[in-house]
């Protein structure tokens, strides 16, 4: 059985505070995001908050939730806002979070996620206005500071429930190490651990050194490449939600549609059955790492029979499963249109990456950057050592449009600006972020909790009202279109709904 | 330790020419020159102190 991929990315963003000595990241992300809140949708804050009611992050999807494996915190006394675009806007751990609402396609992700990056820069505009002078929050999207710590860019993908989790631990974890040719950000030196920074001068992924694990339920220590948190945020019978938490943040555009398009791709074909061959790791954590710091794309992994095979080759397998479960099945799970696209792009992709991965300067992150970094040190006859480098590694993913050097280098888009400009206030129309970013928008006042799955309105007489949203397809504006105009109250549209 | 080192000599730094300029062509000083307009523009953005900047950037309590 397959589903629909729903999908998302969630985007933990590095953030300074400039201009005073004792800067308090969890502080300043909260008057991030307060400044951002009470100048766009003063009605969002501090009114509608998050509901816990259906969270369990430490529910494992192998079955018993082992001893050691201790919930997330979850820090509900920070700000936590959901958005009328549906997404959810927070402080999570020390850092700015913005969670895209759930989207139908690869295409609608990406848009999320830049809109998401444009929140975040009127954010910093906001709080400017707050800060005293001389003071500046300052956000980059990246997931390492280079000293050994990292931050997350998770991914999420609705699967079925009925598909063996061994299933997609082979392939997913086949998919995920050797995607990182096309997702990988880029990073000056390695972080891990026991070596010392310069012993690699560059290398593909900002987070490929911080994975420990095979599978597993952390995600900030000991991290697996693949997560076992089960928390479908969905109908538990029918639905899991695959979270992903081993790709990097991307400033290009056309990384992070390959990132989510292919995968979305590969976990279709997983649930359909259709990979024809199962590429199976001696050691997966090593062929992650092993990957990230091979430049060149020619550097042999060793599969549990002994054979050997390079990332590009088993990504150009993938895309040969992938071009003929498409001429088979349709797209109907995978994407539509979208995935046809996301397709052509990734074998277009692959077949550059083997001819010169140089040719892919102004598409992939990590070639950007290196491209970059290469220019400036044979104009400065710098190392890879020299700390100007590190800088420009960081600042590479500034969010400060004067300031970001990916903005700078004029990457490839595709996403339309008009698409993105509206996805700051819109929900996507096709997927039940629908319902609760247009419920938002219309009654935010008198919502007073919302989730992924529920709505809990305030209708003026007791009880609270609670719209549970179990099926993320569901709601969407070919749902609920209608039933919401019509209707002028929660309580109209309560009784619409009920009958 | 061994292996590190082979590691680091396969980076295309050292082995693989990555200057994909063809520096004799027409073209290719107009793309040369691209770059190196490129680069000031960046300069002009740049931290100003690298050092500093790089060691005061500590993101702790990620995921």
């Amino acid at each position: 059985m397959a589903v629909p991929k729903t999908l998302g990315i969630e985007t933990e963003y590095g953030i300074v505070l400039r201009g005073t000595d004792d800067p308090n990241p969890i502080s300043a992300s909260s008057l991030l995001i307060n400044a951002y809140l009470s100048k766009r949708d003063p009605r969002l804050q501090p009114r509608v908050s998050w509901d816990f009611e259906d969270e369990s992050p430490s529910r494992d999807a192998r079955g018993a939730t082992p001893i050691s494996a201790m919930p997330p915190e979850i820090e509900t006394h920070l700000v936590n806002a959901v958005l009328t675009n549906g997404s959810r806007y927070y402080v999570d751990h020390a850092h700015p979070e913005y969670s895209s609402p759930e989207c139908a396609d690869a295409y609608s992700v990406l848009v999320h996620d830049r809109a998401g990056e444009l929140i975040l820069i009127e954010s910093m505009a906001a709080a400017d206005e707050i800060l005293p002078p001389g003071q500046e929050i300052v956000v980059y999207k990246n997931n390492s500071d280079g000293k050994g710590n990292s931050y997350g860019t998770h991914e999420n993908y609705l699967m079925d429930r009925s598909t063996p989790f061994g299933d997609i631990v082979h392939h997913g974890t086949a998919h995920l190490v050797t995607r990182q040719i096309f997702t990988g950000a880029g990073k000056v030196g390695t972080e891990l651990p026991g070596m010392n920074r310069d012993e690699v001068d560059f290398q593909i992924t900002q987070r490929a050194d911080f994975f420990e694990e095979e599978v597993g339920l952390e995600t900030t220590l000991k991290r697996p490449i693949i997560n076992t948190r089960d928390e479908p945020h969905a109908d538990a019978r029918k639905y899991r939600r695959l979270h992903v938490i081993a790709g990097d943040a991307n400033m290009a555009e056309v990384s992070t549609y390959l990132k989510v398009g292919t995968t979305a791709i590969v976990l279709g074909m997983v649930e359909a059955n259709a990979i024809s061959r199962l590429w199976t790791f001696a050691d997966p954590v090593r062929a992650m790492q092993q990957v990230s710091l091979d430049l060149t794309m020619r550097a042999p992994l060793t599969l549990d029979d002994g054979t050997r095979v390079t990332a590009l080759e088993i990504q150009e397998a993938l895309a040969a499963d992938a071009r003929r479960y498409v001429d088979s099945h349709g797209t109907d799970y995978i994407g539509g249109p979208v995935a046809l696209d996301v397709l052509d792009r990734w074998e277009q992709t692959l077949a550059a990456l083997r001819r010169d991965p140089m040719e892919l300067a102004d598409q992939l992150d990590w070639v950007a950057k290196y491209k970059l970094m290469q220019a400036y040190r044979d104009r400065d006859d710098m190392s890879w050592d020299d700390p100007r480098l590190a800088a420009m590694d960081i600042q590479y993913h500034d969010m400060r449009p004067g300031r970001s050097l990916a903005r700078k280098l004029g990457l490839q888009t595709i996403a339309d600006p008009a698409h993105v400009e509206a996805a700051i206030t819109d929900p996507p129309e096709d997927t039940r972020a629908f319902f609760r970013g247009e419920c938002l928008r219309k009654w935010g006042d008198q919502i007073v909790a919302a989730n992924w799955d529920s709505l809990v309105f305030d209708v003026g007489i007791d009880p609270l009202r609670r719209i549970p949203m179990m099926e993320p397809t569901r709601g969407t504006r070919a749902h609920v279109g209608t039933v919401l105009e019509e209707s002028d109250t929660p309580l109209e549209l309560l009784e619409r709904l009920r009958s | 330790m061994a292996e590190r080192e082979q590691r680091k000599r396969t980076s295309p730094s050292e082995d693989e020419q990555v200057e994909e300029i063809p520096a004799s062509t027409e073209t290719g000083e107009k793309l040369k020159a691209d770059m190196d307009d490129l680069l000031d523009e960046i300069d002009e953005v740049l931290e100003t102190n690298a050092e500093d900047f790089v060691k005061s950037y500590i993101q702790k309590g990620g995921q």
